[in-house]
């Protein structure tokens, strides 16, 4: 394996930064490698205040921002203006206002001025409310934020003053537990060696604590007030910008420069943890600070509906364009009869042609028609989204209790894309597992010990192991400890591993290869252990380290401390300080660890832990324990458990000066160090004698298994994307049923052959590349999966690979392009052929398993997948490696686990566990995507079966665009009279419940499959909307052709009110039979809607309010009228019934008849083929007898050198006096791990 | 009952009056005999229809000025743009303005019974056939000292195609000016371009006698409406009313065949239930 593991946390850092940002700005800046402008004078206020920096045309303002910061948008004065601005660059918006102005001009004014200014107002004013109400809350955390207290050196001494009044270049003192108010340069603080210790939680989410260090020349000067006040230092750095983590620049005091880097500074936000006071220069403040330069926007993800509801948006404008122009033409020649023959009205053409009739015309329909583009479509859809969040917030299936966390809806607005996922990409690490790892069994010296499969539990207990008179676990060891005045966490302390024998047999103490076996657990790590209080604290690298050493003190051999070159452990209650020689430490190339120690009397030994492979092979021997282990290495990894082979060797006198010299030497080498000592270690680890081996169990979350298996029922692919090794990782594929042993697996080498084969052939027929692009693959592919399912497992390395053969074909196809331009696209295409034969072949295998991917290539493979496959992904994970990944998918999903918040804060769903997963898509996806396809639904239909009776009135009245519709109904009809029940459909509808959903998961499908709202639905519901509006329309006006009565003699008023009348219920009606769930909700809104109709129209058409506006409101009494007619109201039940029969019939119909309902289907099926069951159990590998043994290492390496060195432990002698360090020899360490609090 | 009085067949007597124009002022007068096969039992409801007249055209519908309708004084001698062309004639605003108001249908139609050689003519009542709200709300004279019309409408001139002004439209003073009923009928534009527009009442007079009897009628046309250049009709209805409006065959045909096809659904979706039916309900999924 080439791939440095060591590149993870590097890997971590840079991605805080969305990747090609960050990168763009390196280079930038390495490119022009200017000298830094920016100086910043400690103490010096008026200094700073000089300098002035031009920002737009000649207006300038301070170079040096202040520290208070303004992220409110707006003020009183700016408020109206802005937000207005801002909402007019929808364009919908612009549309409408344009709309209304066109509308003052005479000739073409069809709709009164009101109708299309009412509901753009009441949307304006909504939105503008909602803006407000934001800004009015940053406006108060703007204030809090900037009168938080700080102290700033004024004078000679500290005053208490408030944020805001923080300058560049002013000195602060930091207390405990404070935030730190700008971006500081650490001077000195109260710890040993002026460390300062700062938690990042606000800036990138991660609770554990890191340490910064002062330089040592302000370490040792300032040491008080008056040295602080006399403090005349000048640094000299980059610019302002976003890059968190890092920071170049110099410290020029007293004639020298010292260099600083972002191991001195202390960012705004961070908070200052476990250190008592620290000082700090202010070198950026306010916006200039890292933080405040990242705040950027946060791009909205679309989608699929989105934007199909766009493109159809578009589509409407487009089909109302070319309606108004073929009834404009229409108009132009009706023009000419009317201004001929009809002598009432010629006198109105007097001055026209009819070609200018007809454009007048033309702006005249747009006008009328401009009522069916949805307006209020948006703003009522963002409602929907919204409220359904807030129903994934607040569902206490997805709570989980344990760790109070409910689920959370970060991004309000992707719930339908949650019901059309196909591809699931999953981080392994604390997403499929929980990330903690447990000490199952072991094997020493040829016996395994721990709990066979079926033990009771709670045998493994110490109650269980007290009964049994094995006591001294709970009882002698905590009285060993008081001895050294400490005591166990008791309520941690859990015995989960069940070693009854094992711990009988430590007891006893008679096996010297037991003996070892558990000192080499206690002394053999890199484990840091921290007081806190009475308790000991472990701090590991990797949580398997933390396990071994957790298990071999409970069996005895309590590791209590460490200093530089000594471990002192406890074995069965004998304190013995071991001196630690040397420790070769772990690397992802070596697989293994090894300290050596010399005991107390004096021998010295080596002891070393790794992975199987790696340490069999440097066996001394091979006896039939040997054998025996290697066995019980392959049971232990049957059972999907990590294992480790433990192995320790004595090492004379002699051999151990002469290597320790070399050591000595090798570790001072300028240059190839690393290589050398790798050799030395080598030597080292030689004939070694095994000892045994451990297991660990490495505990998958909660329902995983279940969950992958309802989701593979789903048609929900689900591929593991992971840093971990191939033999982790298809364990963990197994154990969580991802694999199963029907499934043939392809590896390395059958990728490499199959996309050979493909690609040869591929060459050859270059010509005809189009042609069999397609023809090839699949000739193998449906054939290989019509029989048996496959499974894919793929490796970093060969994933970089056959990416690579891409990025060379496009090499060549740059190259050919230089010389013959014509065949450069053939080349591309080449080159995106090699992808897309990659991800067709990945996406016809059942599984997917990624290991030894980094970052970088998470994220590629989602982005592949996304551009071949046109489908809908979700990413899950929980670390910073999977941030990358979560930004790319439609989709990113965090899981709030142990890895910190990164993930989350960069998620558009948070979740406690992997399990809730399954009801976020299968109940809320699912309903999320049936809510909006119907709401969406109901709202085009209502849009065009109120509203197209315009188009067909058009053909009445001689192509005039005169309005069918009075303008206060067409003011209103979206907004009130339809909204409500429409939005009703759009919160709660649900199709069946959410047990039912769970229980048929294939159910999912018309999601992925767009089933519900497509252009064919919208294209059925256009259908449906046109011939309800025909139908309102031309029952109506047959019936007043013909008709006498008292009082609706077929005049417009009355017309007009029944054709609306009746179009508005038959609306109602079919939203009515629509809705599946009724709700009181769904009740009061259909109620709400006839209110407000009945209540409008009494308003509009009152006399009052005529004889107030006689121009406004035109229908005096017009309803009252009409609908007291019972003529009309025959009518309009004759259109009602006209409009209902149909739908209902269909309806009845698909019931009755059983006709193609997904749901009964399903449920047959499921009846006649029970679920398969989901439990867990161990499988047998196929073919060759592979052990997926694994060291069990966690990516970085661990906290050898930091130990070492000796730099970060407190020795309780040294904590006065501060150990003198070389700043610019120190490397970059990974964090200190402290004990949190 | 209709009678198309348009006189476009050569036969007509009417067809003398066909090519009658705006302007002619010579009245020309015909008259046509009819038979009543039924007589009509209660009140009597007589329109006048017009056929292929687009009364719902966008700007014959907006020219017209509601506030000068309304009695305003300032718009009744600044009348509204919209009125235009049919604002002004000869610098003085018209009152009504507008095309709407300028093309009232002006023929007057009286009717006979024709009895042993005898005419005798039946009383037509001109007021209670427009709405009541137009009457007292939406129409309105305008207000001024005394109540003559004459004075109040000072300042003003005629429409163009009327033979007489607005305030000579009745003699009564409450069917006069504005809120004559035949203009406040006229006014309530049509929704369609074939219309029929309440013309008069017959009321019957005691409970001995039908309104109208069965027998022989003459309906005397003053023809001074022309409707012949754009291929118009005009047509003379007599009905009666009852509780859901006239005799009109669309509704009941439209119900009677709803009615039927619901009848044929039902039966066939109950058909289809018992053949299929049964199969499912056993899979429903309850919810």
């Amino acid at each position: 394996m080439s791939r440095e593991l060591g590149t993870e946390p590097r890997e971590r850092l840079m991605s805080w930064d969305p990747p090609g940002r960050a990168w763009g700005c390196f280079r930038r800046d390495e490119g022009r490698r200017r000298p830094f402008s920016w100086e910043v004078r400690a103490n010096d206020r008026s200094y700073h205040k000089q300098f002035k920096k031009k920002f737009a045309f000649c207006l300038t303002k301070k170079k040096y921002s202040g520290n208070a910061i303004k992220t409110a948008k707006y003020n009183i004065l700016t408020f109206l203006p802005l937000n207005l601005y801002e909402q007019f660059h929808r364009m919908a918006n612009v549309y409408f206002v344009f709309v209304i102005l066109l509308q003052t001009i005479p000739e073409i004014s069809t709709l009164p001025w009101y109708t299309l200014l009412f509901p753009l107002g009441c949307l304006l004013t909504i939105r503008g409310l909602r803006d407000l109400i934001d800004d009015i809350g940053r406006h108060q955390s703007d204030r809090n934020i900037n009168s938080r207290p700080c102290e700033i050196l004024s004078g000679k001494r500290f005053r208490w003053q408030q944020w805001r009044h923080i300058c560049v270049g002013d000195i602060v003192r930091l207390r405990k537990d404070s935030f730190v108010p700008a971006d500081m340069l650490l001077l000195c603080s109260s710890e040993p060696s002026s460390l300062c210790y700062v938690e990042t939680a606000e800036i990138d989410g991660e609770t554990n604590l890191k340490f910064r260090q002062a330089l040592l020349v302000t370490h040792q000067e300032l040491v008080s007030e008056e040295s602080m006040a006399a403090f005349d230092g000048r640094v000299t750095c980059e610019e302002p910008n976003s890059r968190m983590h890092s920071f170049t620049g110099t410290l020029e005091w007293r004639g020298e420069s010292f260099s600083l880097d972002s191991e001195r500074i202390l960012l705004r936000g961070c908070r200052l943890r476990n250190t008592d006071l620290c000082y700090g220069l202010v070198l950026y403040a306010g916006f200039d600070s890292k933080i405040m330069r990242n705040c950027g926007k946060i791009q909205r993800k679309k989608t699929k509906l989105d934007r199909l509801m766009d493109r159809l948006v578009i589509i409407i404008f487009l089909v109302l364009l070319l309606t108004s122009l073929c009834l404009a033409v229409a108009s132009g020649l009706w023009a000419k009869t009317f201004q001929e023959n009809h002598s009432y009205l010629s006198a109105l053409y007097q001055h026209t042609t009819p070609a200018q009739q007809a454009f007048f015309s033309f702006w005249g329909f747009t006008i009328l028609l401009s009522i069916i583009i949805p307006m209020s479509m948006y703003i009522t859809f963002e409602f929907v989204y919204l409220v359904n969040s807030f129903f994934i917030n607040w569902d206490l299936e997805m709570y989980y209790p344990a760790k109070d966390i409910p689920a959370k809806a970060r991004s309000t607005s992707l719930n339908d894309q949650l019901g059309q996922i196909e591809y699931i990409f999953s981080d392994k690490t604390g997403t499929l597992t929980q990330n903690v790892m447990t000490f199952k069994k072991c094997c020493i010296n040829g016996t395994i010990y721990g709990a066979s499969e079926n033990a009771e539990p709670e045998l493994c207990h110490h109650k269980a192991a007290a009964q049994l008179g094995l006591s001294w676990v709970p009882a002698t060891c905590p009285c060993l400890l008081q001895g050294l005045g400490l005591t166990w966490r008791q309520q941690e302390e859990k015995l989960d591993f069940c070693k009854v024998t094992l711990l009988e047999a430590a007891q006893q103490d008679t096996d010297p290869v037991l003996r070892e076996f558990l000192r080499l657990l206690a002394l053999c790590h890199t484990v840091m252990v921290e007081e806190k209080g009475d308790q000991l604290v472990y701090q590991a690298a990797s949580p398997d380290e933390e396990a071994l050493v957790l298990a071999a003190r409970d069996l005895g051999y309590v590791f209590l401390a460490r200093t530089q070159d000594t471990i002192t452990i406890s074995e069965l209650g004998l304190k013995r300080t071991y001196k630690v020689l040397a420790m070769l430490d772990f690397s992802s190339e070596r697989r293994r660890m090894s300290v050596l120690v010399r005991d107390p009397q004096g021998r010295i030994r080596l002891y070393t832990k790794g992975a199987d492979t790696v340490i069999l092979e440097r066996l001394q021997r091979r006896g039939p324990s040997e054998t025996f282990t290697e066995m019980a290495l392959d049971h232990f990894a049957q059972e999907t458990l990590r294992t480790l082979c433990l192995a320790s060797r004595e090492v004379s006198e002699a051999e151990y000066s002469s290597w320790s010299r070399r050591h000595q030497q090798a570790s001072v080498l300028p240059r190839d160090r690393a290589p050398q000592l790798r050799r030395l270690y080598e030597e080292m680890e030689q004939d070694l004698q095994l000892l045994g081996a451990t297991a660990i169990e490495d505990k998958l979350q909660d329902g995983v298994p279940e969950t992958i298996q309802l989701l593979k029922l789903g048609n929900i692919k689900v591929w593991v994307l992971t840093g971990d090794k191939q033999e982790t990782a298809v364990n963990i594929g197994y154990a969580c049923k991802l694999l199963t042993d029907d499934m043939e697996i392809l590896e390395e080498k059958e990728i490499s052959d199959i996309l050979k084969a493909y690609w040869v052939s591929n060459n050859n027929l270059s010509s005809s590349r189009e042609a069999f692009c397609s023809g090839n693959l699949s000739p193998q592919r449906p054939e290989a999966s019509r029989h048996k399912k496959r499974a894919l497992i793929i490796s970093g390395d060969l994933l970089d690979k056959i990416l690579q053969t891409e990025e060379v074909l496009k090499e060549q196809g740059r190259l050919r392009r230089w010389l013959a331009a014509c065949r450069a696209t053939g080349s591309q295409e080449q080159g995106s052929l090699v992808e897309k034969a990659f991800v067709d072949l990945a996406t016809s295998c059942q599984a997917v398993i990624c290991c030894r991917v980094t970052p970088k290539q998470k994220a590629l493979i989602v982005q592949l997948v996304k551009k071949h496959r046109k489908v809908t992904t979700l990413a899950i994970g929980d670390g910073a490696n999977d941030v990358n990944m979560i930004k790319t998918a439609d989709i990113g999903v965090g899981i709030r686990g142990l890895e910190g918040m990164q993930a989350v804060q960069c998620s558009d769903y948070a979740l406690a566990q992997f399990r809730f997963l399954q009801r976020l898509l299968l109940v809320h996806g699912r309903w999320g995507y049936l809510r909006v396809c119907k709401f969406l639904r109901c709202f085009f239909y209502k849009t065009f079966a109120g509203l197209m009776a315009q188009v067909w009135f058009a053909f009445h009245s001689g192509f005039t665009a005169q309005p069918l519709y009075e303008g206060w109904f067409l003011a209103l009809y979206n907004i009130f009279y339809t909204a409500c029940p429409v939005l009703s459909v759009g919160l709660l509808e649900q199709d069946v419940s959410a047990k039912k959903s769970l229980e048929f998961p294939e159910l999912y499908v018309i999601g992925q499959q767009d089933q519900l709202f497509n252009y064919r639905v919208f294209g059925v519901t256009f259908l449906h909307g046109a011939s309800t509006s025909l139908a309102s329309f031309y029952i109506a006006l047959w019936a007043f052709q013909d008709h006498v009565g008292s009082k609706a003699v077929g005049d417009y008023e009355s017309f007009a009110v029944t054709v609306a009348t009746s179009a508005l219920l038959s609306v109602l009606v079919e939203i009515i039979l629509d809705t599946k769930f009724w709700t009181v909700l769904s009740f009061l809104m259909v109620t709400a809607s006839l209110l407000f109709f009945c209540l409008f129209s009494f308003l509009t058409q009152s006399v009052d309010a005529f004889r107030l506006a006689p121009t406004v409101f035109r229908f005096p009494d017009a309803s009252r009228n009409a609908l007291t007619d019972p003529y009309v109201l025959l009518v309009v039940l004759l259109s009602l019934v006209v409009n209902t029969i149909p739908s209902l019939t269909i309806q009845l119909y698909h019931s009755m008849a059983g006709k193609a309902n997904i749901q009964q289907k399903i449920c047959l099926k499921a009846k006649r083929a029970p679920e398969p069951s989901v439990e867990l159990r161990a499988h047998i590998p196929r073919g060759s007898a592979r052990r997926r043994s694994s060291y069990a290492f966690s990516h970085q390496e661990g906290y050898a050198g930091l130990i070492t060195r000796g730099h970060s432990l407190r020795s309780r002698a040294a904590r006065s006096t501060p150990q003198l360090l070389h700043p610019a020899a120190a490397p970059p360490v990974p964090p200190l791990p402290t004990p949190s609090l | 009952f209709q009678i198309d009085y348009t006189g476009t067949e050569p036969s007509s007597p009417c067809n003398k009056c066909l090519n009658v124009s705006w302007d002619s002022s010579a009245p020309c007068t015909c008259t046509i005999n009819f038979t009543l096969e039924h007589s009509f039992e209660s009140n009597v409801f007589m329109y006048y229809g017009l056929s292929n007249f687009y009364q719902n055209h966008r700007r014959y519908v907006k020219s017209r000025d509601d506030s000068q309708l309304n009695g305003d004084n300032s718009s009744l001698l600044n009348p509204s743009k919209e009125c235009e062309p049919y604002r002004t004639n000869e610098d003085k605003p018209i009152a009504p303005c507008g095309a709407i108001a300028n093309s009232m249908f002006n023929d007057t139609l009286a009717l006979y019974l024709i009895e042993n050689e005898t005419t005798v003519p039946i009383t037509l009542i001109k007021k209670g056939i427009a709405w009541w709200t137009d009457k007292n709300v939406k129409f309105r004279n305008p207000t001024g000292d005394g109540n003559n019309l004459t004075a109040l409408f000072q300042g003003t001139t005629k429409p163009v195609n009327w033979p007489k002004p607005v305030y000579m439209l009745d003699s009564e003073p409450d069917n006069n000016g504005f809120i004559n009923e035949d203009f406040i009928v006229w006014m309530r534009t049509a929704a369609l371009p074939t219309f029929r527009k309440l013309y008069r009442l017959i009321e019957r007079k005691d409970n001995l006698q039908p309104t109208l009897q069965a027998g022989n009628y003459s309906l005397v046309i003053t023809y001074n409406y022309p409707v012949h250049s754009f291929d118009g009709r005009k047509r003379m209805i007599l009905s009666t009313i009852s509780w859901m409006g006239g005799k009109n065959p669309f509704l009941g045909i439209a119900y009677i065949t709803v009615g039927s096809i619901c009848f044929f659904l039902g039966v066939v979706l109950l058909i289809i239930h018992h053949k299929y039916g049964n199969r499912n309900t056993s899979a429903d999924i309850p919810n």
